[in-house]
């Protein structure tokens, strides 16, 4: 993959145009001109400028994900923001949301600024979320109110869930100060005890220690509860069982202030997969059942789930290179996504592309409260040129990422990323 | 003649009443300009303060106003007292009475104790805070220094500012002045601001910039550096920024409005040392006004007569 800068004047020509914010299809070109949006549909550009054919190709909005970890500061070895904003980019992302479970953590105002000023010299917008708890150590509320000052624009300890129930009620009830999403891992830490896979036939067979799905029932129906009675927004993320999803289900058709992210992993495979022993499908909440699956998918279909995020989770080598029960919890996911989501989504269960990709690009957008409407002249140019119907297979060679850690290798996949426009700059596969 | 035999609390207290005190209060006010500043009004009178709990200017006002009204006064006060020994509440209060007394000023811990002693005695009681429950005099006190301020309590906007859920302050302030007609909105941190509270018939509203386009006055409520500790707010530094009366701050106002503080201050947290200092402050005056209306209190529930009189 090259990311060179754009040309002065750039027009994409004759692709179908997706606009998921106003919902509208049709034929036609987009133009570029000094980085923002000259033009969309029919465009008068002149006559020296660039193009690139994208006829048969879609064009829409530029990925927003919500949900990465690019590791920077402290685990440069697995990931930095400049090697995450290329696999971003290699997965048709313009932006996306740094999770605070660095070393150190993104805890205070100073680490957000951190994030912050590092991003500026990488190709996508990076926007940090700031950790609930000090050091994240599920006890003391950060600087929430300064973090949001600096730019933190939800806050979390993923990867920790928050176990002390009043503790989340003190960081819901703050966060309306700010009107910001809190996201929690939920997981009972407790249920979950050493569980490395879902518990279930699964996970009987092999001989690995379970994790029920109630470990993330349990703590989302609290957590639900709490955002009610706080008046906070709540943010699920990675919802990965049908216990969860029905309490989601039941709480938003009265608080429409929860939201809930799928990961494509969770939408693509299942437990069954696991009797490979691939540690790169060890991922917390884990990769649940069949049935689980589909009704994570029926949750998309319905809008109990608001959007696909990533969970994108790079790990060195020798993280994963071990025994199951060793592994590192975590994959790599944003240069799979679109092809992984398209495929279960579209052709599997008969979504249309403008659902996908509203998944993808003006709903995690919304969520988080960044401009949905992309294709408005003025407005920098957040661009994906998609193949959706280009079918592939999954490899190392597809990998941008710092590490390697993806289960999708040798998967067929269909839809492909061929160009991401972001700060002036293009990728091309 | 106040309708109550005791000062247990604000909540449902008679409007007239709290303005019979306050009148009241400016005549003492009167007495502590003068030369001397005494009056025997309360003569022959016998008062236990009775102090569960550490407090320093709470009680000095409270024996300065005995002192002034020439009662007879003994300290008590938890530290010294036989409780250490295993002696009940009620068993101490019982003690104290039988020893032939008028009237009880009580601090304790727990939310309740002052109405659980008029169990127990017959001498009238004083609530002088109980836990995060009530703290009447202070709100009195408050209310009499708006009142010198402005002339009045009904239609006056009054914010209270910080740690809502554990201030007896905040809930007797919200009591009297309501009853008083002032229109009440609280402001801190969303954790520091119990979710029912609005059932008492006051505004919330967290941004503090906006309460202060708002108010009239701004009581500031001491933040407690032991909620540091909880979790509850994450640092001096954050909590000056998001809800400190800081120059700044007010300057950015550019507003006339009345700065008030309970005290102890935490200068540099949720004031800064040149508001507390400046003009628009009456923190001095709510400190002389309490001499001044616990000293009415006093009067008006030991020794009965009429204003006039007493102050004469």
């Amino acid at each position: 993959m090259i990311i060179e800068k754009i040309a002065k004047n750039l027009v994409l020509k004759n692709g179908t145009i997706i606009d998921p914010h106003r919902g509208k299809t049709y034929l036609g070109d987009v133009w570029v001109k000094d980085g923002k949006i000259a033009g969309v549909g029919k465009v008068e550009a002149p006559a020296d400028s660039e193009t690139i054919d994208c006829s048969g190709k879609v064009i829409t909005h530029g990925f927003c994900d919500l949900h990465v970890h690019f590791r920077e500061p402290g685990r440069e070895d697995k990931e930095t923001l400049k090697t995450g904003a290329r696999a971003a980019m290699a997965g048709g992302f313009t932006r996306v949301c740094v999770m605070p479970n660095t070393n150190p953590p993104l805890d205070s105002p100073e680490s957000i600024n951190f994030i912050r000023e590092k991003a500026e010299e990488c190709p996508i917008h990076i926007h940090p979320i700031g950790a609930i708890t000090k050091a994240q150590g599920g006890n003391d509320l950060t600087e929430m109110g300064l973090m949001h000052k600096e730019g933190a624009v939800a806050f979390s300890d993923d990867g920790l869930p928050i176990q002390d129930g009043a503790m989340m009620r003190i960081a819901l009830e703050y966060s309306t100060l700010l009107n910001v999403p809190i996201i929690n891992h939920a997981e009972d830490e407790c249920l979950r005890a050493k569980g490395v896979m879902h518990e279930g036939i699964v996970s009987n067979h092999l001989g690995l220690s379970g994790n029920p799905d109630l470990a993330e029932s349990a703590m989302v129906h609290r957590d639900l509860e709490l955002a009610e009675f706080t008046g906070a927004r709540l943010h699920v993320p990675h919802v990965s069982s049908e216990k969860a999803i029905n309490h989601i289900r039941r709480m938003k058709s009265t608080n429409e202030k929860v939201t809930s992210e799928v990961t494509p992993h969770h939408l693509f495979f299942n437990d069954e997969a696991l009797k490979s022993f691939n540690t790169n499908l060890k991922v917390a909440p884990p990769i649940r059942t069949e049935r689980d699956r589909l009704a994570l998918v029926e949750a998309v279909k319905d809008g109990t789930i608001d959007c696909i995020a990533t969970d994108h989770a790079p790990h060195a080598i020798e993280d994963k290179e071990t025994t199951f029960d060793l592994a590192s919890f975590g994959m790599i996911g944003l240069e799979s996504c679109f092809g992984a989501v398209n495929k279960v989504l579209v052709q599997d269960e008969g979504l249309l592309i403008e659902d996908v990709i509203e998944l993808l690009t003006s709903k995690p957008r919304s969520i988080m409260g960044f401009e949905p409407n992309l294709f408005f002249v003025g407005e920098e140019a957040e661009i994906t040129v998609l193949d959706t119907n280009k079918e592939w297979i999954f490899g190392k060679e597809h990998i941008q990422s710092r590490s390697k850690n993806s289960p999708f290798y040798g998967e067929s996949l269909i839809g492909q990323v061929v160009i991401t426009i972001s700060r002036g700059q293009m990728s091309l596969i | 003649m106040l309708q109550q035999r005791h000062l247990l609390g604000l909540e449902g207290y008679p409007a007239e009443d709290i303005q019979t005190i306050i009148d009241t209060g400016f005549k003492f006010r009167e007495v502590l300009d003068r030369p001397i500043k005494k009056v025997p009004s309360l003569q022959g009178v016998t008062i236990v303060n009775l102090f569960f709990e550490n407090s320093t200017r709470t009680r000095i006002s409270f024996e300065l106003a005995q002192k002034r009204l020439n009662a007879d006064t003994v300290n008590f006060s938890a530290t010294s007292s036989s409780l250490k020994k295993g002696e009940s509440f009620k068993d101490t209060a019982q003690n104290i009475e039988a020893m032939k007394i008028d009237a009880v000023v009580m601090r304790h811990p727990t939310p309740g104790a002052p109405k659980h002693l008029t169990e127990f005695i017959d001498s009238v009681i004083i609530n002088a805070g109980d836990g995060t429950h009530e703290h009447p005099t202070q709100a009195i006190l408050d209310m009499m220094s708006l009142h010198e301020k402005f002339g009045r309590l009904n239609g006056l906007k009054v914010g209270i500012l910080g740690d809502i859920s554990h201030s007896r302050v905040a809930l007797s302030n919200i009591f009297g002045l309501i009853i008083m007609g002032a229109e009440v909105t609280l402001c801190g941190p969303p954790n520091l601001i119990p979710p029912f509270i609005k059932d008492l018939g006051v505004n919330i509203n967290y941004n503090v910039d906006e309460v202060i386009e708002w108010a009239d006055a701004l009581n500031v409520l001491r933040i407690q550096r032991e909620r540091m500790g909880l979790g509850l707010v994450p640092s001096v530094r954050e909590y000056r920024a998001m809800f400190g009366i800081t120059q700044e701050r007010l300057d950015k106002h550019k507003k006339e409005i009345v700065i008030m503080h309970p005290g102890p201050m935490n200068r540099g947290v949720e004031i800064d040392g040149s508001v507390a200092d400046g003009d628009q402050a009456i923190i001095l005056d709510q400190v002389l006004n309490g001499v001044a209306s616990r000293m009415a209190i006093l009067y008006l529930l030991c020794g009965g007569k009429s204003s006039e009189e007493g102050a004469s």
